[in-house]
């Protein structure tokens, strides 16, 4: 029942955040993302029917489903990498990607968009590192271009993260030339750097060789631990049963079961969650 | 036949003004011509992306019709149509203090040979975005990067690894088209061989020996380009820029596609 083990022997750092200055402050607020009847369609199909999910600050929350079901889509709503075509996504009290004119939705400016961006990390599925720059430059890019931040200031930060996520011999490394596991923690250390108030995780291990996967969920149960607000779509049910606050469960495009993972695990409520973790576990 | 190899060592290695003059001119258009093209063509290909259908249909037009139709013709329309159609000459035989190499016919056929590339360039610089992952334009986006930032920064510098290939072919030729510009009076090197036979009444001579030039132009191409693609190779695939000078210049082993993007999980 507890899923896969994975171990690990790369140290990785305590204190994650304080390399970023610790927790970031969000606004007022202790609602980080609240987001309200979306419903999404590609084309013709409703790939997310009347979704609502409120996220609290310092909360883990973890989507389930099966492949289809509208989890990631989900989540990439919540950066505006997708448009919804009703309801509204807030995160730290911003109506992300849509401005209101007279009740109706009106896609927002790209500067606007980008500007909200900044306050959300994001991990991929694929990584995504830019191969044509070192692990350090990754990670200072977006700190440097889009917050201004001075370089030497940001290279420490860089160097701080890396030696927290156990790279800090890699800096100048290419993409190319390190692990998928290697990538997916200098991906984590990169969306970091910008002091995002909320962590987006889409599948962070699920292209990952078996033996890296533990190196990868570690950084993550740390980032957990010290604070960080996550959204996590994983098949990794150890990490869900360990880490996360709330598991949401999704099926064709609505959420079918939330709740605590003791209640989850133990005694699903659904007939859906209870045919999908029969399957799985 | 007859071959008179006097003539043709006289008229190749002999170096008048006036060859050098045609030299110059030749790789003058070639080069302005084609950084024309190049900015055009990054132009045209980034409107044909834009959400505003008016700057997209523009740059659609663009491509259709100067990809459509000869660039011969495209030369002679510029520098015999604009003054008929404006009602004044924009291609005077000099302007006023400039070298008389830079006269209207010359600028005239860089003109229309660096729009017609843009047109190519336009396709060359669209298949290489195309070509870089969607993965990373969204991971700079999602870091808060603006759209512009996103090209510049993350897509543009993974996309020459794409477009410098076919951009050195296309100076390669455009070295050689330059010998259009003859049509309209500007003396590059066909126009001096022309010039030279039309006396002589021995053409292969002096063909033969433009032919030596051109050669020895597009080699030298080559081997910049070589350097250029090995600069362009850090942190990706560097197998294909590795490649030897000589089998770039005959052509071989072209066929592979060195990997770009994302991944490359294995160490």
């Amino acid at each position: 029942m507890t899923g896969h083990v994975h171990q690990t022997d790369v140290a990785v750092g305590h204190d994650l955040l304080d390399a970023i200055g610790g927790v970031p402050a969000a606004s007022s607020t202790d609602v980080v993302v609240d987001a309200q009847h979306v419903d999404k369609w590609f084309g013709k199909l409703h790939v997310l029917q009347d979704v609502s999910l409120r996220v609290e600050r310092q909360e883990v929350v973890v989507v389930l489903g099966p492949s289809g079901s509208g989890k990631t889509t989900f989540i990439r709503c919540m950066n505006h990498l997708e448009k919804i075509q009703q309801g509204r996504i807030f995160v730290n009290g911003h109506l992300i990607g849509y401005r209101e004119v007279g009740g109706k939705l009106v896609e927002d400016k790209e500067a606007n968009i980008a500007r909200q961006r900044q306050e959300i990390g994001m991990v991929f599925q694929r990584f995504n590192l830019f191969p044509h720059k070192t692990a350090l430059e990754n990670i200072i890019e977006a700190p440097t271009q889009v917050r201004g931040v001075p370089k030497d200031e940001a290279v420490e930060m860089g160097r701080a993260l890396l030696q927290r996520v156990g790279l800090a011999a890699k800096a100048n490394s290419y993409p190319a030339q390190l692990s998928g596991g290697q990538q997916q923690r200098v991906a984590i250390a990169r969306a970091l750097a910008m002091k995002p108030a909320l962590m987006l995780f889409d599948e962070p291990t699920s292209a990952l060789d078996p033996e890296m996967i533990g190196e990868v969920l570690e950084v993550m149960k740390e980032l957990a631990r010290e604070g960080m607000t996550m959204i996590v779509v994983t098949h990794e049910m150890g990490f869900a049963r360990e880490v996360a606050d709330r598991i949401v469960m999704m099926d064709e495009g609505r959420v079918v079961e939330e709740g605590t993972p003791d209640v989850f695990f133990t005694s699903p409520k659904s007939e859906r969650t209870k045919s999908f973790l029969a399957k799985i576990l | 036949m007859q071959f008179d190899p006097k003539e043709f060592l006289d008229f190749t290695f002999n170096f008048r003004g006036v060859l050098i003059a045609a030299i110059t001119t030749t790789l003058l258009i070639a080069i302005i011509a084609q950084v024309l093209g190049v900015l055009l063509g990054l132009l045209a290909a980034l409107a044909g992306r834009s959400r505003n259908m008016l700057i997209k249909g523009i740059s659609g037009l663009y491509v259709w019709v100067f990809r459509g139709t000869p660039v011969l013709v495209q030369i002679v329309l510029l520098y015999y149509g604009l003054p008929a159609l404006l009602g004044i000459d924009p291609f005077p035989q000099r302007y006023g203090d400039l070298p008389e190499l830079i006269g209207g016919a010359f600028l005239a056929a860089t003109l229309a040979l660096g729009v017609n590339e843009g047109a190519y360039m336009s396709e060359i610089i669209r298949a290489g975005i195309l070509s870089v992952d969607a993965g990373q334009a969204e991971a700079a986006k999602s870091l808060g990067m603006t759209p512009r930032m996103t090209m510049s920064r993350i897509v543009l510098p993974q996309a020459m690894r794409v477009i410098i290939p076919p951009l050195g072919n296309e100076f390669n030729n455009m070295l050689k088209t330059t010998s259009l510009a003859s049509v309209v009076g500007v003396t590059e090197l066909l126009l001096l061989a022309e010039n030279r036979y039309g006396g002589t009444f021995k053409p292969f001579e002096p063909l033969l020996g433009i032919c030596v030039y051109y050669l020895a132009m597009t080699t030298i191409w080559g081997l910049v380009q070589g350097r250029i693609e090995k600069r362009l190779g850090a942190g990706l695939n560097r197998n294909e820029a590795d490649q030897g000078f000589w089998s770039r210049m005959l052509g071989l082993g072209r066929g592979r596609q060195g990997e770009i993007g994302g991944m490359g999980g294995a160490r």
